[in-house]
Order: structure tokens, then C-alpha cells, then sequence
């Protein structure tokens, strides 16, 4: 116990560098780039929106009031209202909870889809990855936009179908990211210490070398988010997915298109801005990140 | 040299092979995940158990799965892509009357990418870190950030419902004007070759927004590459050479310094033409233009399964043939590359 008590103090110092002169850095590349702090506000925004949209909104999403049907902004109605009357300042805050939803699950799915795959092509090499890196070449193969509508329609009209589309359209990016990233560590000499000291392959890979690949990984979902939400509004603009009355920003989009031609542009204005900044938000995050991250590849 | 490019171009051929095999047992796979039974998808909304047990043993359902590959490919080879519910033709007449007008917009959509996010690149790389380098950079995030179903309506608001200088979106052409005589499938050529342009001029008016709408969108990751490329390729040694020589400024950027850059850009086409051909799709919808994007749309609202099927399997194959194109086109600009990688 003493010796311990001895070297707790010796052990502190000696860790203390790493997080301060992480925090230092983050800090300077804040500074540096106004945008990500920006970028990091915005986050924080529609995180309370989503969290806490439903709950403080001024109006039902759902009710419809014909008397103040295609009204446009006003005090009382601040996006104005569509073509049912509703609330577009209540439908739009609380769609953020859905999109967020739909564009995080998808990406997480394609996220551990992908490390899995990637990494067992890039460890051991041979036929695994001759089979995974066939498989995703295929997928990549096509526009995939098309594809995951062809896959929605294939597998049925519904919200989580969306979900796993996005997330299956975009699990090459990580897989290939991870492979690589797997792959160039394979022979690393701290892998061959695991493998001397015992550890399993199986081991080895998860616990040694795959966080070694999660820096990149991480700049990539945040990149991948923006697009994600994108393809998934995308994709209900369409009339796939979320179905009306649901509050979602491409439906909302889809609907106010009517309304266009004949001046009401508020009905798709509103909820196209708030899917714009979300998909901006996050690519912003991901630049930042990237800087954080590989100050090099800033491009 | 001549015969060892040929084995380079005839094996880059090969290579697309398995590529499109992938693609066709994928779109195989699609048709048979449907939820529920094939069979009564594809007998349609209207149908009997007797018609549904002969839609099945026409399709094929009722063997084993190897053979209804076997089938599905003869039929592929043969151009039956099965026939559509909604239109009551066959989906291969459908998307060939209708692709014209998807490649028309696509390729002058990137066509007009090209023409504004070349120079922009190249003038961002030239002044790197200035006010011009900012801008660029400022219109290439905000680019990608622009859902394209957006960018449209915000377009048609603008210039048809608040200053009235574009047509209404409402297709190809006009109802006042007759479809000039398809020699390209692509109106405007067509009518200019028919000698009839107020034709011309009136399918123009109705691709500008459309195009431009799809451009905006691409732009973006082809702006970024040819900045990144020429940054690349402008601090190389054999550009200092050429700077050393004398040789002037114009000829060291358009000349050895672009042709140098065009490689990564030409790269990055591949995977702006996935993006285009998707984001294709949604610009059809706003516009109402009659390609096969709004053909799948439609076909999708009313559950035309073998409609959508066979778009997805026409963009695939169209995609495929793109990138082989793109591939082959990288030994006529850098004649170093070989296709090992």
C-alpha cells in the first residue's frame, strides 16, 4: 500500500500532458476555426430540440385547424401554417427528434457493420477479404441513392426499412476505412507482444488494434451523418418511410412543393432550412473533427 | 506500346465483368426479398389465388432458387425485365422511352458542374489561403449541405413564381409545342436539327433550372478535388523546373499543371455520377420530368415492383458502364496508368 501511495504522485504527472494537451489543441482548433464552434452550438440545438422538442412546442403538431389553413408567418404562427392548418414551427421542431433518429441509427448500424467486416477482411487477409472486399465492391457498384430505394422496395414500405438502407449503403465507406486501418497494423510490433504474451487473435484484434482505427472512423460518422439524414429525407420526399401526418423534414418538403408554384413558400422553406443546417451542422462537425483528429489532411 | 495498351483496355473490360455479375445477382436478390409473396406483388393489387398461382409458375417462383437465377438471367439476356402494372407496357420499352430525358438532364447538369467548379478550383488553388479560396470553400460546404429537392423548389420559387423568367415545371416541354422527332431522344438537339428553334428555345427554358438545380449539387466534390489535386500537382518539383525555365504562367497551369490534376478529379467523376444519378431521381420529381427517375417514383407510390426492379438494374448497368468509361479515359489523359490496383 505504501509503495503504491509512493507512486500515485509520480504516475499523475506522468499522465497529466496527454488530456491537457488534447484539451490545449481542441482549443486552439476552436479558435482557429469559428466554424466548428459554430458547428458544436448548432449540435447542441438540435439535441434539445430533439430531446426536448415535443414537450415545449407551442401548438400540437397534428392538430388541424381549417379556419387558419395556408396562413403565412406571423406572430402567432411563426413558420406560418399549411394546408390543414397546422403549426409549421411546432411540425418542424418536433421532426428533429425523428430525422435524428433515423440518420443515427443508420449510421451506428453501418458503423458496426462496417468495423466488423473491415476489420476481419484487413486481419487475416486471404479469402475473408477477398469475399468482403467483392461484396462491398458490389454495393459500391451501384448509384446508391437507387439502391436504397430499390432495397426499401424490396424489403417493404416502413421507417426502419429506411434505416437499414441508409445504413447499408453506407457500410463500405467504414468498412473499407477500417480494413485499412486494420490491415497496416497487422504485423505492428504491439500486436506481436499481445500475440506472445497469449492473447487470441479474436482479442487481439478488438481490444489492440480496431482503436487504433477509431480516430478516423469517428471524422467519417460525422461526415457520413449529414449525408445520412440527406438520403433518409431524400427518401421520404419520395414517399417512402415516414408516412403523413408524422412531422419529418423531407415529407414536409414534399408536401409544401405543392404550394410552390402558387406562392405559399413557407410550408417547405422551413423545414428544408432545418434539414439544411442539420446536414451542414454535421459537415462542419466533421471538418472540425478531421482537425482535431489529422491536422495533415485538411484540405 | 500500342498492343500493351489494348491488354490493359481489353483487361479493364474483364474487370467489369464480375462487377456486373455482383450487380445482377444483387437485383436478383431484391426481387425475391419481397415482403410477403413475390407472386402476389407481381399479379398486382387486382389478383385472384388463380392468377397469383399463375403469376407464380410464369415467373418461375415455384422451382428452386438456382434455377430461377438461371431464369432470370435468360430473360435479362433477352431484355424482359417483366411488365408494369401502371403502364401495362414492358419495363424495358418504358425505361428506353424514357432514359433521353434522365441522360439529357444528367449530362448537361455535369457538363455545366464542370464548366464552373474547374475554374473555381483552379482559382482557389492558385490563391490558396485568400479571399477567393475562402469563397470556394464557403460554396462547396454549403453545396453539399443543399438537400437537391430543395435547391429545386427554392429555384422555382425564384424564378417562376417571383420573377416569372422561367417556364413552369412542368416537364420537357411546354403543351404548346409539339415533341421535336427523336433522333437523340434529346429535345433541344433534336429540334436545332429539325431547324425549329423556338422549340429549341423552349426546351432549353425547361432544362435550365432542372440542370443547374442537379449542378449545384455536384459541383461541390468536384471543386474540392481539382483544388486539392492542382495544390497537389502546383508543388511538385517538375512545375519548379517549368517556373525555373521560364515557361509561362498560363502554359504551366493550363498546360502541364492541369493535365497533371485531371487524374484525381476524373477519379472523384466516378462517385459524383453515383451522387448524380440519385440526386436525379429527386429533381425529376420537382420538375416533373418524364426520365426514369419519376417513372420509378411513380412505381414505387403504386407498388410496380418489376418497374422499379428494372430501374434499379438499368442504373446499376449504366453505372457500371460509366465508371468503365471513366477508367478507359484515365490512359488517354495519363498514359502511366495500368489497371493492377
Amino acid at each position: 500500500m505504501d509503495q503504491a501511495k509512493d507512486l500515485m504522485p509520480m504516475a499523475v504527472p506522468a499522465l497529466a500532458p496527454a488530456p491537457g494537451g488534447l484539451l490545449r489543441h481542441m482549443l486552439y482548433v476552436l479558435r482557429a476555426n469559428p466554424m466548428t464552434l459554430l458547428a458544436f452550438v448548432l449540435l447542441a440545438l438540435f439535441l434539445v430540440a430533439a430531446v426536448l422538442g415535443p414537450l415545449v412546442v407551442p401548438h400540437n403538431p397534428l392538430a388541424t385547424d381549417a379556419a387558419s389553413a395556408l396562413m403565412p408567418p406571423s406572430l402567432q404562427h411563426w413558420f406560418g401554417t399549411d394546408d390543414l392548418g397546422r403549426d409549421v414551427f411546432s411540425r418542424v421542431v418536433v421532426a428533429t427528434r425523428l430525422d435524428l433518429v433515423i440518420s443515427v441509427a443508420a449510421v451506428a448500424l453501418s458503423f458496426a457493420g462496417g468495423a466488423v467486416l473491415g476489420s476481419l477482411a484487413g486481419f487475416y487477409g486471404g479469402w475473408t477479404d477477398r469475399i468482403v472486399s467483392r461484396v462491398l465492391d458490389t454495393v459500391m457498384a451501384f448509384p446508391l441513392f437507387v439502391l436504397a430505394m430499390g432495397i426499401v422496395a424490396a424489403l417493404g414500405n416502413s421507417v426502419g426499412n429506411i434505416v437499414l438502407a441508409t445504413a447499408i449503403v453506407n457500410l463500405p465507406f467504414y468498412a473499407r476505412l477500417s480494413r485499412t486501418e486494420v490491415n497496416i497494423r497487422r504485423e505492428a510490433g504491439f500486436v506481436q507482444a499481445a500475440r506472445l504474451s497469449g492473447h487470441s487473435d479474436l482479442s487481439i484484434l478488438a481490444t489492440q488494434i480496431f482503436p487504433n482505427a477509431l480516430p478516423p472512423m469517428m471524422v467519417q460518422i460525422s461526415l457520413n451523418l449529414g449525408w445520412a439524414i440527406l438520403n433518409a429525407a431524400g427518401l421520404s420526399f419520395i414517399g417512402l418511410g415516414v408516412r403523413p401526418p408524422t412531422p419529418e423534414w423531407g415529407i414536409m418538403v414534399a408536401e409544401g412543393a405543392r404550394f410552390i408554384v402558387s406562392g405559399e413558400w413557407w410550408l417547405a422553406l422551413f423545414p428544408g432550412a432545418a434539414l439544411m443546417l442539420a446536414v451542414f451542422t454535421f459537415n462542419m462537425l466533421g471538418d472540425g473533427l478531421r482537425d482535431i483528429v489529422d491536422p495533415r489532411a485538411r484540405s | 506500346m500500342t498492343s500493351s495498351r489494348t491488354v490493359i483496355v481489353l483487361k479493364r473490360f474483364a474487370q467489369a465483368i464480375p462487377t456486373l455479375f455482383g450487380v445482377i445477382v444483387v437485383t436478383f436478390l431484391l426481387t425475391r426479398a419481397l415482403p410477403g409473396d413475390p407472386a402476389a406483388y407481381f399479379a398486382g393489387p387486382a389478383a385472384t389465388p388463380e392468377s397469383i398461382a399463375q403469376v407464380r409458375a410464369a415467373l418461375g417462383l415455384d422451382q428452386p432458387l438456382p434455377a430461377q437465377f438461371a431464369r432470370y438471367l435468360q430473360d435479362l439476356a433477352t431484355g424482359n425485365l417483366g411488365q408494369s402494372i401502371s403502364t401495362g407496357q414492358t419495363v424495358l420499352s418504358d425505361i428506353l422511352t424514357r432514359l433521353p430525358a434522365s441522360l439529357e438532364l444528367t449530362l448537361s447538369a455535369l457538363l455545366l458542374s464542370l464548366a464552373i467548379a474547374m475554374p473555381l478550383g483552379i482559382l482557389a488553388a492558385t490563391r490558396q489561403n485568400t479571399m477567393v479560396d475562402h469563397v470556394c470553400r464557403a460554396v462547396v460546404t454549403a453545396g453539399v449541405s443543399l438537400p437537391v429537392f430543395f435547391t429545386g423548389l427554392a429555384l422555382v420559387y425564384v424564378f417562376y413564381y417571383q420573377l416569372g423568367v422561367a417556364p413552369a415545371p412542368i416537364g420537357r416541354l411546354d403543351f404548346a409545342y409539339i415533341s421535336p422527332s427523336p433522333v437523340t431522344g434529346f429535345f433541344v438537339i433534336d429540334a436545332l436539327l429539325a431547324g425549329d428553334g423556338e422549340t429549341a428555345s423552349a426546351a432549353l427554358g425547361q432544362l435550365v433550372l432542372p440542370a443547374v438545380t442537379l449542378a449545384i449539387f455536384t459541383l461541390a466534390p468536384l471543386a474540392r478535388m481539382t483544388r486539392a489535386a492542382m495544390l497537389q500537382v502546383l508543388a511538385s518539383d517538375f512545375i519548379r523546373t517549368a517556373r525555373a525555365a521560364g515557361l509561362s504562367r498560363r502554359k504551366i497551369l493550363l498546360g502541364s499543371a492541369l493535365r497533371n490534376a485531371l487524374l484525381p478529379v476524373v477519379t472523384t467523376f466516378g462517385m459524383v455520377f453515383s451522387f448524380a444519378l440519385g440526386a436525379n431521381v429527386l429533381v425529376e420529381k420537382v420538375f416533373a420530368w418524364p426520365g426514369i427517375g419519376s417513372y420509378a417514383v411513380e412505381a414505387l407510390v403504386v407498388s410496380d415492383y418489376a418497374a422499379v426492379q428494372g430501374f434499379v438494374l438499368v442504373m446499376a448497368i449504366l453505372f457500371v458502364v460509366i465508371n468503365l468509361l471513366i477508367d478507359l479515359s484515365y490512359t488517354l489523359i495519363d498514359p502511366r496508368v495500368g489497371f493492377d490496383g
